[in-house]
């Protein structure tokens, strides 16, 4: 009988490994990565504290697991019938039962002592060398430095895989939706201060190698810490359900030396004055200047849902081309970008410029089957955010 | 319709529908009234097991699309949208559509067997409890096919995506209602029965510790439920009724949600534990052929995990920014669970100690039980501790963790039941040949689909995506191999329980050598359709 289980067993496993190689073999077009086992290499003293503080419980537990079912298995194979063990007849055991009760719980209080220290570690945000403000969106995050070198420096960080590689019509690349646009750049040794919070819904600002993760809440403004051990790119991914495209708004932060860091904060800030000079309130715009320019604001914040075609993925998401508001007149348009529809979807895009959003509606006014020839210029959105506020 | 619908239309006040003439015990109504109508605490607990076992497969068909999703990396099969409706209804239906009603099924037959009594306290609302169960099922299925598709917010429902998800969205909220409703009347049937219908002598520190854990858990569920059905209407008129109760811009607060769902949501994890742990106490003492080790400890264990169990919410939300006090009362009220889940344990392996043990199908489930379930309550050691948890929330290591305690913890303590009792309920004997290879075949395939998550939570694979990084590649081919082996192994199960029910063996009144409740003791197999028509003498 015993034989035949082992057999039975180890034909299943037989089985299973052919079927699993012939699987690999049927998509050798897929870049195979080594087996991961454990969590990823820290690139932070706290991050190193959570590792080794990982590593000792999960060891405890093991040890824990063998005693106990080292005694089950003990029992299983000499108290059994079958080799004609009689079955005895207690059933307590005063001492026993107080031993098996009291030294898990000392266990526990050891194990208490680390996770406390590493949990007080863990929250203290105060005296940070910067600070930096991470928004979630749907479904991309947005940055602000709000304090220390590079202050005032702003931008968006969406994925940046090509369509054609989730959908398959092109190889994988090395860094298969743990890629983006932007990066958010910080310098090396230095505490970064994230101030996590939402437009929408709710996210989660993530990077395992740096060991924080820090829901963004809307409305309210958490923080959380880290302070990077070594320059490097290290990638992360939004870790609370967000609707649709939560799979695809990864995060990337390139830890940079303080002198690559100065030179990257002195490149940003002059490609912003470029923007602002080019986005000056006076300037005039062209029909074609805004259109093309809202083609890649589109891109870059509502394609994910109106899809590039304009027909959106109805009824979820409605289609601009066609649509009454967007051949309406620009007021009811304004409005709905500028402050969105509550209880849907469709978020405020008020953190966008007024040349962006300008551009857009432009864009949408004048794209796929809308041919209204109008456009709308950055002082219209100036105007209709004044209305509202 | 049949003349039993008749006899009903007198207005004769009989439950179940007996012929007048005739009140001999064994009359049973005939054809679709015996279902529909049934009063009978067998009738009820047949229903409730077969209804859980069709959710199970409808949960599991769920299950299957999303790990053929996640079999490669890239999109192939579904869109997120539908992707996300997938895990949030594969949520919802196996935790209120299979695993709950199961054990409800497990109640329903037993208690009554186990304590002397002929039935439930309350048989009609017993009917009522059952028939609610399949409309919330409908509902939850036709929000599948509401304008704009399911809503894809996870089981956990969390605002304010919920307050962006279509008309599904309502039809859900609806259901859980109604899930709710039917599980706070069984509960109130249960206490009752158990408090109020015990056979004199049947003292309560003599009930057999499944009567014991269903008592808790009845409990649990009335205290717990009420607050899951205010978190949903509350999402619901937030949706519709413009109230902001989770709307910081109206000065509501999301994570409000989250505490609510919680308070429910962690007793709800030992809703589903706790009558699993009734029905291996039941088992591991049968075929040890030795008294359980602990009774009282057993019993005291579980009351202080029941009552822990609302104190310890939080450690869902470890990532939310509580206040760090918070975190860390948090911490330690959850490890403290650990200290009776331990004893439970102990006192399993003290009860196969010494004992004189055979491994029939019950007893091989019940120590898959207690193997991977010990396995589950160790990870869930590990995510308590809240600076690893940072780490480790919203990924597939948890996936894995309540995986553990919830197939192989509540699922093979549920098949481990139905092995056991079929031959009293069916007076059949299943083939035990086949019930052995249904329990390696979950077994195997069950640990290939969900020991190689751990792995992917480690290295990075957060949960509820449709699509990952190529380094996650390998681990998940072999998970959704094992989840398609798993899926298949339980079509054995179905034949195995069918071909028991029509052409097992004759099963004999004591099947067991070593079961010593009163189901065994003093009724045949099968047992009688009421149960203790006079109360049985007991010492
Ligand atoms: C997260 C998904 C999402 C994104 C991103 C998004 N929208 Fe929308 N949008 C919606 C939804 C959902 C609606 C429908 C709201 C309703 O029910 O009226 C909508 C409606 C609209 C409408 C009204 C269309 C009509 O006929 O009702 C316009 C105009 C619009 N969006 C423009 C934009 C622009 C411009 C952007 C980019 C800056 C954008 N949307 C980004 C989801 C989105
Ligand atoms: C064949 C067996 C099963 C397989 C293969 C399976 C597979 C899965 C998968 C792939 C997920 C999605 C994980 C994620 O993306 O977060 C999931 C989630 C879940 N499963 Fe299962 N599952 C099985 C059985 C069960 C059972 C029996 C229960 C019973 C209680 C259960 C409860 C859950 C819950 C509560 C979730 C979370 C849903 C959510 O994220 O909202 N599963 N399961
Ligand atoms: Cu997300
Ligand atoms: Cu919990």
């Amino acid at each position: 009988m015993r034989n035949k289980l082992v057999k039975t067993i180890s034909n299943t496993f037989a089985a299973l490994t052919t079927a699993a190689t012939a699987m690999s073999l049927m998509f050798p077009a897929t870049a195979f990565a080594e087996y991961k086992l454990n969590l990823q290499i820290p690139n932070s003293a706290l991050g190193h504290t959570i590792y080794d503080l990982h590593t000792i419980i999960t060891w405890v537990c093991v040890v824990i697991f063998i005693v106990v079912f080292g005694f089950m298995f003990y029992a299983i194979f000499k108290h059994r019938k079958s080799v004609g063990h009689p079955a005895s007849n207690f059933h307590e055991h005063f001492w026993v039962e107080v031993a098996w009760t009291i030294v898990p719980c000392i266990i526990l209080l050891v194990m208490m002592v680390p996770a406390t220290k590493a949990l007080i570690q863990l929250r203290d945000t105060s005296e940070p060398d910067m600070t930096i403000k991470a928004t979630g969106y749907q479904w991309k995050w947005g940055y602000d430095y709000i304090k220390g070198e590079g202050e005032g420096i702003s931008f968006y960080s969406s994925l940046s895989t090509p369509r054609a590689q989730i959908e398959g019509t092109e190889k994988k690349g090395e860094h298969y939706l743990l890629e983006t646009d932007t990066h958010v750049v910080v310098p090396v040794g230095k505490k970064i201060r994230m101030l996590v919070t939402a437009a929408d819904v709710i996210h989660a600002w993530w990077v395992p190698a740096l060991a924080v993760k820090q829901d963004a809440v809307p409305g309210f403004i958490r923080d959380t810490w880290f302070k990077a051990t070594e320059p490097g790119i290290f990638r992360g991914q939004c870790a609370e359900l967000c609707g649709k495209d939560h799979g695809f708004m990864p995060i990337v932060v390139e830890v940079k030396t303080a002198a690559d860091y100065s030179k990257w904060v002195d490149s940003q800030k002059a490609s912003m004055k470029k923007a602002a000079v080019a986005d000056a309130p006076d300037k005039a715009w062209t029909l074609d200047e805004l259109k093309a320019r809202g083609e890649k604001v589109y891109a870059a914040n509502c394609v994910a849902c109106h899809q590039p075609t304009g027909m959106g993925n109805p009824p979820t998401f409605p289609a601009l081309s066609g649509s009454k508001i967007v051949n309406g007149p620009k007021e009811e348009q304004l409005d709905r970008v500028l402050n969105g529809k509550a209880g849907t979807a469709m978020a405020p895009f008020k953190h966008l410029s007024d040349a962006d959003l300008a551009s857009v509606i432009t864009y949408t006014r004048n794209s796929w089957a809308n041919k209204t020839g109008e456009m709308v210029a950055p002082a219209d959105v100036k105007a209709a955010r004044a209305a509202t506020k | 319709m049949s003349t039993a619908t008749h006899d009903h239309a007198h207005g004769h006040s009989h439950d179940g529908g007996h012929a007048h003439d005739d009140h001999a015990h064994d009359h049973k109504p005939y054809g679709m009234m015996r279902w529909l109508g049934s009063t009978n605490h067998k009738d009820i607990g047949t229903m409730y097991l077969w209804f859980s076992f069709t959710m199970f497969l409808v949960g599991g068909v769920m299950a299957l699309i999303i790990r053929a999703e996640l079999f490669q990396p890239g999109l192939q099969i579904v869109r997120p949208e539908f992707f996300n409706s997938m895990t949030t209804y594969h949520g919802l239906i196996m935790v209120f559509g299979a695993i709950m009603p199961a054990f409800v099924g497990f109640a329903n037959w037993l208690i009554p067997m186990q304590i002397g009594a002929p039935d439930m306290a309350f048989p009609r609302m017993n009917n009522l409890s059952f028939w609610l169960l399949p409309p919330a099922a409908m509902l939850l299925i036709a929000a599948q096919f509401a304008p704009g598709g399911g809503a894809g917010v996870g089981w956990t429902m969390y605002a304010p995506l919920t307050t962006q998800a279509g008309p599904a969205m309502d039809l859900t909220i609806f259901a859980v209602h109604i899930l709710g409703m039917s599980s706070i009347m069984g509960s109130i049937n249960i206490i009752t029965t158990i408090l109020n219908m015990r056979a004199p002598g049947m003292t309560l520190m003599k009930m057999p510790l499944f009567c014991w854990t269903w008592l808790i858990t009845a409990y649990l569920l009335v205290a717990s439920m009420p607050v899951l059905a205010g978190a949903v209407t509350m999402t619901l008129t937030d949706r519709h009724f413009g109230t902001n109760f989770f709307n910081a811009a109206g000065g509501g607060d999301p994570v409000l949600y989250q505490h609510i769902f919680w308070f429910f949501g962690h007793p709800e994890v030992y809703i589903i534990a706790i009558p699993a742990f009734g029905v291996v106490s039941q088992v591991i003492p049968a075929f040890s052929r030795k008294p359980l080790f602990g009774y009282a400890s057993m019993v005291y264990a579980t009351a202080s995990i029941a009552i822990l169990s609302f104190m310890v919410w939080a450690h869902h939300m470890y990532t939310v920014g509580m206040p760090v006090e918070a975190q860390l009362y948090f911490m330690y009220a959850t490890t403290l669970i650990a200290i009776p889940t331990g004893v439970k344990v102990f006192n399993w392996v003290a009860t196969m100690w010494k004992g004189s043990l055979t491994f029939e199908t019950p007893m091989l489930f019940a120590l898959g039980f207690l193997f991977l379930f010990s396995l589950g309550g160790f990870t869930g050691l590990v995510l308590s501790i809240v600076p690893v948890d940072v780490q480790l929330h919203d990924t597939y290591y948890v996936v894995a963790h309540f995986h553990y305690v919830m197939v192989a913890g509540a699922l093979f303590s549920a098949f481990a039941g139905i092995y056991f009792w079929l031959p009293k309920w069916t007076g059949r004997m299943y083939n035990e040949t086949l019930g052995k290879w249904h329990f390696w075949l979950s077994l195997i395939f069950f640990n290939v689909t969900f020991f190689v998550q751990h792995f992917l939570g480690l290295a990075g694979m957060p949960r509820r995506v449709p699509d990952y990084a190529l380094q996650f590649a390998e681990f998940n081919m072999i998970s959704s191999i094992g989840a398609f082996g798993f899926g298949l192994s339980q079509l054995l199960f179905l034949y195995v329980v069918v071909k028991c029910i029509t052409s097992g063996e004759k099963a004999e009144q004591k099947q067991w050598e070593g079961a010593d409740s009163l189901e065994w003791t003093h009724l045949p197999s099968p047992a009688p359709y009421h149960s203790f028509v006079t109360p049985p003498a007991l010492k």
